[in-house]
Order: C-alpha cells, then sequence, then structure tokens
C-alpha cells in the first residue's frame, strides 16, 4: 500500500520539477515570432507563408484539411503494405481495419482494433503510425494554443498560423523530448529492433522498433502500442521504472500546459487554479479504481506482476484521465467500480488532465460553461478572463461539450440492440454492456483503450468507432475554434466588484463540480446498468 | 465555394507538410533512437538477446511453472475475462485443483498468480509464495537439494527499488537458465 502510495508521490514530485520550465518553454514556442532556418526551409518547401496569421475559419480548414489527407495517406499506407520493407508477410491491411485504423491514428485516438503483431509491419508502424503520433498530438497543441490567444487577444480576427503553430509543436516540443526519453525507455530495457521476432526458450516472440514509438506514444498521449498487449508487453515497459518513466511522460504535457496557459494569459493563478481542479479529480478517481481492485475478485486476472495493483490501477487512471489508452494491464478484466472508474475517466470528456492540447481546451470550454452557469444564477452576463461569455460563446462551447456524449449514446445504443453484438462480446450480463459502453467512451473520446474482450473487427464497429472518433474529435475542435475566434474579436472587460475571481476555490468548486456534473446528468443510468449493477452482483 | 477552394488549397499545404515531417519524425527520428541503440551498452536490450523480460512456458515437472497464459505466440494477449464470468471462474476452479495437485498442496495454499493469466501472456514473474511451492517438486525432479533450490530463488527474487519502486517478484524465465547452468 505505501510503497504505492510512495510511488505515485515520485511521480508527482517529478512533474513538479519540471512544470515551470517546462510549462514556459511551450510558452515561448508558440508566443516567438522568429523562425528557426529549419523552420524557415520547411515553410519554404511546403509553400506556406509563416508571417500570414489566419482567421478562426482559415484556422479550421487547416486542422480539417490536414487531418483529411493524414487519413488518405495512412489508409493506403497500410492497404498497399506488401510492397513496403519489413512487413514480414504480414500482407495488405483489410479495407476495414485499415479505414479505422486510419481515423484513430489521425484523430489521437490510437483505438486498435488489429493486432499488431500480425497485421502491422515496421514500416507502417514508423512511416505512418510514429508519424501520427506526433502530428496528431501537434495539432491537439495548436487548437489549445488558438483558443489561449483567443482569450490573450483582443479586437483581431486572427489566431495564428495552423502551419506554423504544427511545425513548431512537433519539432520544438515533441521531437526533443521524444528522442531524449526513448533512449531513456532503451537504458531500462526496451527494445529497439528491425526484425520479425526473437526466440526465447524455443518459441518466437515478436519484436519491434518499440522504443521511438513507445517514447511519443505516451508523450503524445497517443495510447497506439507496437505489440497487441500494449504497454503491458515487457519489450514496451519491462519494470517497475520503465512504467513511471512512461507515466510521466502521458502527465508532462497535458499537465504543464495549465502553466504555459497561466503564462500566456498573464496571470499564473488561472493555470494553477485549472491544474488544482485536474489533480483534484485525478486522485479521487485513482482511489476508486485502485481501492477497487484491491478488493477485487480476482485483482491478478489481466495484471503483470512486476507492476501489481498499485502499478496497475496508477497507470490505468492516468490513461483513462489523459485520453492515452495505453495500458499495462487488461481494464476488461477490472472489478466493476475498478474499470468503472476508468469508464468515468473518459466520461468526463478528458480533462482530467486530458489529452496533448485537448485536455487544456477541453477544461476552457467547461470553464466557460462553468461561469455560464454561475451567471445565471446571479443574473449577470458571465465573463472569463476579461472576456464576455455571450450567446455565440456559450453556444460553442455547449457545442463542443455536447458533442461526445451524442455520438457516445448513439452509437453504443445502436450497437446495444444490434443482432451481431452478442456475438461480439466477451463476456455477458452488464459487462458486456460495459464492454459496449467502454468501445465508444474511448472511441467518442479519442483514448483508445478498450475492455478488449469485445471483438471490434465486425464491419458495424470497425465503421461506427471510425465514425465516433471523427465526430468526437473534430466538432469539438471546429466549435473550440469559433470561440477562439468570438473571444478574439472582443475587447477585454475591465474586472469590476461584480466580477467573480477565477482564480479562487470558488471558482475551482465551480469547474470541478460542472466536469462531474455534466458527465453524471448524462451517463447516470448508462452507468446505473454497466459497472455499477456489476459492483452490485 | 470559397470555403471548398480554401479546404483544398488547405489540404495541399497540408499534404506537403505532412510529407515532410514523415521525413523528420517517421524515418529520422526512429534512424536516430535505431542508431543509438546500437551502441555496444544498449544493443543487447534492444534485440532482446538472451532476454529475461518475457517468460515462455516450459513442459516438464523439471521446471518453475509460470503463470497461466491468454497470449497465442508470436503475439501477446490477456483474457478480458471479467471478474464475474462464471465459466471463467470454473476455468480458475480447475486451474487451482490442477497445480495443487501437481505441488502435492492444499489448495487454499495455491498462491492468485498461479491460477490468474497476465495482460500480456508474457509476464515472466510468478510471487515468491509461487516459487516457494514449486520448489520441492523443482528439486526433486533434479535430484537436487530443496536448499540449494531455494537459494536460487531467493537469487532471482527483485526487491523494491528504493524500497518501494516495484513488486517482490520472481523471474522464473532467469530461474529456469540457472537451474540448467547449475544442474
Amino acid at each position: 500500500m505505501w510503497a504505492g502510495v510512495a510511488q505515485a508521490a515520485l511521480l508527482v514530485v517529478a512533474l513538479a520539477v519540471v512544470y515551470r520550465p517546462f510549462g514556459d518553454h511551450m510558452a515561448r514556442v508558440y508566443q516567438r515570432t522568429e523562425h528557426s532556418a529549419v523552420e524557415r526551409a520547411i515553410y519554404q518547401v511546403v509553400r506556406v507563408d509563416p508571417g500570414t496569421e489566419q482567421k478562426w475559419s482559415t484556422y479550421a480548414l487547416g486542422v480539417v484539411g490536414f487531418s483529411a489527407v493524414g487519413v488518405g495517406f495512412l489508409y493506403l499506407l497500410q492497404r498497399v503494405q506488401s510492397w513496403l520493407p519489413f512487413d514480414f508477410g504480414r500482407g495488405n491491411v483489410e479495407p476495414g481495419t485499415a479505414f479505422n485504423t486510419a481515423i484513430s491514428f489521425v484523430t489521437n485516438t490510437n483505438w486498435q482494433s488489429y493486432v499488431p503483431e500480425n497485421t502491422m509491419g515496421h514500416s507502417v508502424q514508423l512511416v505512418g503510425l510514429t508519424v501520427q503520433n506526433f502530428v496528431s498530438a501537434a495539432v491537439g497543441l495548436a487548437v489549445a494554443m488558438a483558443l489561449v490567444r483567443g482569450f490573450v487577444r483582443v479586437k483581431t480576427d486572427r489566431l495564428g498560423n495552423f502551419w506554423v503553430d504544427l511545425t513548431r509543436g512537433t519539432l520544438r516540443i515533441l521531437l526533443p523530448v521524444a528522442f531524449a526519453f526513448a533512449l531513456v525507455l532503451l537504458v531500462t530495457g526496451v527494445t529497439m529492433s528491425f526484425k520479425s521476432g526473437v526466440a526465447v526458450d524455443g518459441q518466437t516472440v515478436a519484436q519491434a522498433p518499440t522504443a521511438s514509438q513507445e517514447a511519443i506514444k505516451e508523450l503524445g498521449t497517443n495510447g497506439g502500442g507496437v505489440f497487441n498487449a500494449n504497454s503491458a508487453h515487457p519489450f514496451e515497459n519491462p519494470n517497475a521504472w520503465s512504467n513511471l518513466v512512461e507515466l510521466f511522460l502521458i502527465l508532462v504535457i497535458p499537465v504543464s500546459l495549465t502553466r504555459t496557459f497561466g503564462t500566456m494569459v498573464g496571470e499564473r493563478r488561472q493555470g494553477y487554479v485549472l491544474l488544482g481542479v485536474m489533480g483534484t479529480l485525478w486522485t479521487a478517481v485513482l482511489a476508486l479504481i485502485w481501492a477497487a481492485e484491491a478488493s477485487g475478485v480476482r485483482p491478478l486476472e489481466g495484471k503483470e506482476l512486476r507492476f501489481g495493483v498499485a502499478g496497475s490501477a496508477l497507470f490505468a487512471n492516468t490513461t483513462t484521465a489523459t485520453s492515452t489508452g495505453a495500458v499495462n494491464s487488461a481494464h476488461d478484466s477490472f472489478s466493476g467500480l475498478g474499470g468503472g472508474g476508468a469508464l468515468l475517466n473518459m466520461l468526463f470528456g478528458e480533462m482530467t488532465p486530458g489529452g496533448v492540447g485537448t485536455g487544456l481546451y477541453s477544461i476552457l470550454v467547461m470553464a466557460v460553461i462553468a461561469m455560464f452557469l454561475a451567471g445565471l444564477m446571479v443574473g449577470r452576463t458571465p465573463e472569463y478572463l476579461g472576456k464576455k461569455l455571450g450567446r455565440r460563446e456559450v453556444t460553442a462551447a455547449a457545442l463542443s461539450i455536447l458533442a461526445m456524449p451524442t455520438v457516445l449514446l448513439v452509437g453504443a445504443g445502436i450497437a446495444a440492440v444490434l443482432p451481431s453484438t452478442p456475438g461480439a462480446l466477451g463476456n455477458d450480463g452488464a459487462h458486456g454492456l460495459s464492454e459496449i459502453l467502454y468501445a465508444y467512451a474511448s472511441a467518442s473520446n479519442n483514448n483508445g483503450s478498450a475492455f478488449a474482450g469485445l471483438t471490434a473487427t465486425g464491419d458495424w464497429f470497425q465503421a461506427s468507432l471510425g465514425v465516433c472518433m471523427a465526430l468526437g474529435r473534430f466538432v469539438p475542435i471546429i466549435a473550440v475554434l469559433a470561440l477562439a475566434g468570438s473571444l478574439a474579436a472582443q475587447r477585454r472587460a475591465p474586472v469590476t466588484a461584480g466580477t467573480l475571481p477565477t482564480t479562487g476555490p470558488l471558482f475551482a468548486g465551480l469547474l470541478g463540480g460542472a466536469v462531474v456534473l455534466v458527465a453524471a446528468l448524462t451517463f447516470v443510468p448508462a452507468l446505473a446498468l454497466g459497472p455499477i449493477a456489476e459492483a452490485m452482483l | 465555394m470559397t470555403r471548398v477552394s480554401t479546404l483544398v488549397k488547405q489540404a495541399l499545404a497540408g499534404l506537403r507538410l505532412l510529407l515532410v515531417l514523415t521525413v523528420v519524425t517517421g524515418v529520422l527520428y526512429p534512424a536516430g533512437v535505431w542508431a543509438v541503440s546500437r551502441l555496444p551498452g544498449l544493443h543487447d536490450n534492444a534485440e532482446a538477446v538472451n532476454t529475461t523480460l518475457v517468460g515462455v512456458a516450459r513442459e516438464g515437472d523439471g521446471w518453475f511453472h509460470l503463470r497461466p497464459s491468454a497470449a497465442t505466440l508470436p503475439a501477446s494477449g490477456g483474457s478480458n475475462k471479467s471478474q464475474v464470468n462464471p465459466d471463467y471462474d470454473r476455468v480458475v476452479a480447475d486451474r487451482r485443483t490442477e497445480v495443487a495437485r501437481r505441488e502435492g498442496v492444499a489448495e487454499d495454499r495455491v498462491p492468485q498468480d498461479a491460477v490468474t493469466a497476465s495482460a500480456s501472456g508474457l509476464d515472466p514473474h510468478i510471487s515468491p509464495a509461487y516459487a516457494d511451492l514449486q520448489v520441492p517438486r523443482v528439486a526433486r525432479e533434479r535430484g537436487l537439494s530443496e536448499r540449494w533450490v531455494r537459494k536460487l530463488v531467493a537469487e532471482h527474487t527483485s526487491r523494491r527499488g528504493l524500497g518501494f519502486v516495484g513488486e517482490v517478484t520472481v523471474n522464473v524465465t532467469a530461474l529456469n537458465r540457472a537451474l540448467t547452468d547449475g544442474g
């Protein structure tokens, strides 16, 4: 017990050490006006003018256009795999799987309906999947920065240049950190091989160029592993130290972005209060998952002994609270409330602390909702960070918040009544419903972890989960950019005696309450029939 | 119409940038990591030479047995069975009976890791309790003294790093290889 608490404490201390310098570094990356020689060369090659700033609609079309060509490129790459080197005869990926996987990696979900060891060769892993691990994370960062600029800027219709933000996030944040930590992971024992397998005591275990993928998979809160067992595989996560390194990588950007935010809006406490809300909910759900797992019927089923219950609960909580979806244990084998806790993290909308960039913009949207609710209570036009939250702003925020529950519940609802679904379930009864709910929660929130007993290779699941991933990603992004556009157009409202301060415990309570309330109002019936019913069996 | 043309223009710019970033992050980055992994101190980790990170089952009573595995080699994987699955309850109960019979002990002495599958199906570790249970059989089959086998188990039992990082486990892959080296 205390060993597990000490591990979590060590993780928090490591994050605290880098919080300020790394958060401020990210702020400088997006605020500086000059470009490096490499960046200038890239802008010249791709023929974009880095000096031109974009309106919100152009910025949004950039995001959508870039993601669309990303899906097309990744789909084609999988479909011609047999022509590529290091395919080991795994053949061209089936159309349904290729469609689902292309959307999955471009939307930062990394849901994997395939068994990598039998399906993906090393070329697709590196040239296709690793690339999207970088750039999908950089897209999330870019959108978050555009929203922050919406709060910071006054009376302008310009939010920045998407191509510049995308390039900088990739080259100045993700690439150096991923490279450094890929080497750290190598030292802990993570493999890096271009062979197809390695002989162990007379049998063959699949091999892969693991370390490079593993580092960015965690850092970009992606989660798509080179092995079926993901971070439970000893080659991806060999020991308790590598486990802590991977947890650190998952959390470092989403956590430090609250500092970046505070720095950019000129009042650091605005960021600390967001971190406080995120940290409180992260800790509360960790306690729930850990307690449930420690008292489970078969606590070690689906868990690796080197991580134990503590290391598995810590990872399960972190991966679902960040939209990562990497797993170091089989969530399907968790107890009702343990798996329910992981599900709950996703249903919060991935903002405790959420994914790279997505976590920050999601909690800022929730802050808009919270201030709107507070405004209704006192009968004043709400403001946040000196910007009035009128009809346009609240509509955009509401659209962003409602997209996920809508696609989740519609998708899961249809799946639950399809005659083909029972045959795809790995477990019966309430737990079977949880498998369906978990799949659609994971897709709609761009998480990517699974109750993997569900066989998601049928046409319905491949197609519908793909659509949920795309809508769950791009509807909120477009709404967030629209929100940013209308915020940036405003002048700054003066602080008066009637302004509700957004740095204190009152605001923290409002914001945390809004996160929990929105999830509870939307999902209690579904949760009651799935995890809660299972816990009562 | 302008929106559509803007989208096409943005998509083409996006395609060009995607190709450049593919070279940087999909080719140069992994090549860099791979190059460093060729350093003498890292090469064997990277290629999993004589690895003890994974465990695969060895048949016969002269070996220490791993946890049950749900993996289909060369791929990895877990059972994904829930904790309220009656069919799986029976599987686990049968395993418990089997382990108790094999080791000649009462069923309530069989530890939980002996009857549950790991997430990877490649977990090389068992609990000290499960190793302890297997010592008499392995010693008997190999004609070794229990004391010596117990010493070997102790040598392959890991402690928690700094006293709190990780769990206390016995590495069966390393232990079985040491058995053949010593025996």
